[in-house]
């Protein structure tokens, strides 16, 4: 039957066959000239191209250096998306009044994607640093904002009463009730945010830039140097998986605590 | 009557307005050349509408940009669902295209956006392209859920009254993983349009995208402003469209098990 979960030996079988069959007509189209080597260079070719990328410099500088000055900007987005998202959030969770005022401008630029924001982000923050960090924060600042919101809004209101009822001063609700109540639904937020940011840096690098992952690949795009496109598509494949992987740890690790603190 | 929270609403919405002509008309604190005045906006406005901005009118744009969206929305639904499917329904699918899928998901779209151009230029299909990609991966995992989450005993009935292949797929789990499918195509929807938006901005020759582009390098903030509110405006029509289409197709689905 359908459902019958595969043996790991077969799972493993499977596996391997879709990805040796994904690489090897990849090798095929490639390497027989099916599609010219120019436009979709040999697997290996790409591997030592970002060997090769490790240490040489390409528009500017290495691999890592240009993934390190991405990461800077990231890391500035993503940090200030969730300063002000996951506060804005819980208070809009917490004061109606904030939550009535806030969400018609918020629903009225939902729709607007991150990206949309790179010519004002430009004009008003030049395209170095800060033009690049807007639009990591447009990106990431959505999920930050509802998932914290939705975190406050529905903790459990008999808590809150209980609490209340206890003679419980607002303060300590606030720290002790509701921002615990609402861990969970704001971790589950960061990790969307974390990708969403990630994603609008490629867009912003790819856009506006003068350095970094983003404009590497644009400067490789211009040179019709499609193997360094693709390495820069793996290096951010990977950085975004391992950026995935550690939110991953840290909410296991947070769970764990709070299931000992309980 | 409207409720209080309508009222509130209406206010912020207002007083949003109107501070955006205190700041900008009325005090001066925020230059024009940094952002519009509401009277920039409409004059820019009137201007993409009559004589046309970055090689035609408002319209075209906009048309230009939604084809885009719908033709690659389109081709990643009809890739993206029927794969889903098929992998909720046959392990053994499942197993070899994970692995694939382990690999090329990390990859955000936009990063799609260099190879596109250096294998199809600048034009319409490169963009489709990159729509494709990023609209297929959220339409492929819903629909593999929305199979997986099918209750046993559905199935299982289907089973033991000897149900034909197609009509299994047809009457039970179709319409059984329809909520979860259409949860998926909602983040597609958007992940198109985020991603058209950036494939324009980085190349074309006409689109909304295009449009914020020139605007940009002609440092012309009443434009961009037209621009973004364009996207906006266009994001959240499609987005009531298929809201609409999933109102009707679930309310069948309803009936249907009724």
């Amino acid at each position: 039957m359908h459902d019958q979960p595969l043996s790991f030996r077969e799972t493993l079988g499977w596996g391997a066959a879709g990805l040796f069959g994904f690489i090897g007509l990849w090798a095929f189209l490639s390497m027989s000239g099916v599609v010219p080597a120019q436009f979709l260079p040999a697997p290996h070719h790409v591997l030592a191209r970002f060997i090769e990328l490790l240490s040489a410099p390409f528009a500017g500088a290495t691999l890592p250096q240009h993934l390190g000055s991405s990461f800077m900007r990231y890391a500035y987005g993503f940090v200030l998306a969730a300063l002000v998202g996951v506060p804005l959030g819980l208070m809009m969770g917490w004061f109606r009044l904030l939550d009535d005022i806030v969400t018609p401008i918020f629903d009225g630029l939902r729709f607007i994607a991150p990206i949309a924001w790179v010519p004002f982000a430009a004009l008003w923050f030049g395209t170095g640093i800060g033009g690049p960090v807007m639009i990591i924060f447009a990106g990431a600042f959505p999920p930050c904002l509802i998932n914290a919101y939705r975190g406050a809004r529905f903790v459990e209101p008999r808590l809150i009463e209980a609490a209340k009822m206890l003679g419980t001063p607002s303060t300590r609700v606030i720290m002790e009730v509701l921002l615990p109540a609402a861990v969970p639904s704001i971790i589950a937020g960061l990790r969307v945010s974390a990708g969403l940011g990630w994603q609008s840096l490629v867009g912003a690098e790819l856009i506006v830039a003068a350095a970094g992952v983003g404009f590497m690949m644009v400067q490789a795009q211009g040179n019709v140097a499609t193997s360094t496109v693709m390495v820069g598509m793996l290096a951010i494949g990977l950085v975004g998986m391992v950026i995935d992987v550690l939110l991953r740890q840290g909410e296991g690790w947070l769970r764990r605590r709070r299931g000992l603190e309980a | 009557m409207i409720g209080r929270r309508q009222k509130i609403g209406l206010a912020t919405i207002l007083g949003v307005l109107l501070l955006w002509y205190v700041v900008t008309t009325a005090t001066g604190l925020i230059g024009g050349g940094r952002f519009p005045s509401p009277a920039d906006f409409w004059a820019s406005f009137l201007q993409v509408n009559t004589r046309g901005y970055a090689g035609s009118v408002l319209v075209n744009h906009a048309i230009h940009s939604l084809n885009l969206v719908i033709m690659g929305f389109t081709v990643a639904i009809c890739t993206g669902v029927p794969l889903g499917l098929w992998m909720g329904w046959n392990r053994k699918v499942e197993a070899a295209i994970n692995p694939v899928f382990l690999i090329i998901r990390p990859i955000p779209p936009l990063a799609w956006i260099p190879l596109a151009i250096l294998w199809l230029g600048l034009g319409g299909a490169a963009k489709i392209m990159v729509i494709w990609f990023s609209a297929f991966v959220p339409a492929v995992i819903n629909a593999f859920a929305g199979v997986r989450n099918i209750d046993r005993p559905v199935l299982e009935a289907a089973h033991m009254l000897d149900t034909p292949r197609w009509r299994l797929v047809r009457e039970v789990i179709v319409p059984a993983s329809l909520p979860m499918i259409f949860t998926g195509l909602r983040l597609s929807l958007q992940a198109s349009w985020t991603t058209l938006v950036a494939a324009e901005l980085v190349g074309a020759l006409m689109g909304i995208g295009f449009v914020l582009n020139m605007a940009q390098q002609d440092i012309y903030p009443g434009m961009i402003l037209v621009g973004m509110v364009t996207v906006g405006l266009l994001g959240w029509s499609t987005t009531y469209l298929l809201g609409t289409v999933e109102r009707r197709a679930l309310a069948w689905n309803v009936a249907a098990r009724d």
